[in-house]
């Protein structure tokens, strides 16, 4: 089975099927990277702290988030809670994909640094017909960080030129996209239950209390509501 | 162009929970099995998380962004996500002149 440098071998064709699967997803970001870019910039963030935030954090979902609630000066603390509770999820993607990739431990320790929802899911993919390579797994993981990185610094840019998001809507753009986001997770009962109570209670705390605790106010009371909807009995 | 302390501060502080969350499926792996109403609450955590952050802009900002969320919430299951934000985007706009 194992070849003598089967990475070397293979390392171009894996780069390629790497660029050729993530090349969709690519072009479908580069607008919503230059929105989270503008509405950053609306929000008081210069297109240097863009560019650094989307480079070292690169996560959409809690980039999008700590901006919808950004204030000045930065409440660290409760944007580090928010990211976390945000981005659990990479524990189960990482624990299930681990055993998937043909990678040594070091080498998993720092492309990990590149997981997304989107690699994640070509990889866990790719992973029922052949072993997903580092070459393939990394190709993805840089091609979209890059392409993450550059167009929200250039939409930090080019926003601060748009002046008030509001005027066209896309001050509306996060709260679609996160819509978006939430249908991806399907119509199941549970869901739906998870989704009406932290609607509910993240818009009462947000008028009774304020922001930014209906973040995790809202999230907690729909995390535990999935608990109790739940049946008791784990399904097959 | 300049860096404000705090704000990176912020940035570290979530890049490094970040990555924490991204390594930290490699400790579990084969030890982390969730079953039954367990596994529901932890799946339960990225739509309850993304919800929470829209609810108050969708819901008591005013009639406009509330009916625009619903019909962006109607798109979101019949198209790609970027459909998705363009009608949530036009309806808003759409609504807030007429309303």
């Amino acid at each position: 089975m194992e070849r003598a440098n089967p990475f070397a071998i293979d390392y171009r064709r894996e780069v390629r099927a790497g660029l050729r699967d993530i090349a969709p997803i690519v072009v479908a970001a580069v607008p919503i990277s230059l929105l989270f870019g503008a509405v950053a910039a609306a929000k008081g963030l210069t297109p240097l702290e863009v560019t650094v935030m989307s480079a070292l954090v690169f996560a959409g979902g809690a980039q999008f988030a700590a901006i919808e609630t950004w204030i000045h000066p930065a409440p660290i603390l409760t944007l580090a809670f928010a990211t976390l509770l945000i981005n659990a999820r990479h524990v189960l993607m990482g624990a299930s994909l681990s055993p998937k990739v043909r990678m040594s431990r070091i080498q998993k320790f720092l492309s990990f640094f590149f997981l997304t929802d989107e690699a994640w899911a070509l990889s866990e993919r790719r992973a029922l017909e052949r072993p997903v390579t580092g070459a393939y797994w990394t190709a993805m993981g840089v091609v979209l960080w890059a392409n993450w990185t550059l167009f929200s610094g250039l939409g930090a840019i080019l926003g601060s030129f748009l002046g008030d998001p509001e005027r066209i809507g896309a001050d509306f753009a996060f709260t679609a996209l996160f819509i978006g986001l939430v249908a991806g997770f399907g119509r199941s009962r549970v869901t739906l239950v998870t989704v009406a109570v932290s609607a509910a209670v993240a818009a009462l705390v947000h008028h009774f209390i304020g922001a930014p605790w209906h973040v995790a106010s809202g999230a907690l009371a729909g995390i535990a509501a999935a608990y109790f909807a739940a049946p008791k009995e784990a399904r097959p | 162009m300049s860096l404000d302390m705090t704000t990176l501060l912020a940035i570290i502080a979530m890049a490094v929970v970040t990555y924490f969350t991204r390594i930290a499926g490699l400790f579990v792996a084969d030890r982390l099995v969730l079953t039954g109403r367990a596994k529901a609450a932890f799946d339960a955590i990225p739509p309850a998380v993304l919800v929470a952050v829209i609810a108050p802009t969708a819901l008591t900002t005013g009639w406009a962004e509330a009916i625009a969320a619903g019909i962006t919430a109607v798109a979101a299951f019949r198209l790609p996500l970027l459909g998705t934000v363009a009608v949530g985007v036009i309806a808003v706009v759409v609504l807030r002149n007429l309303i």
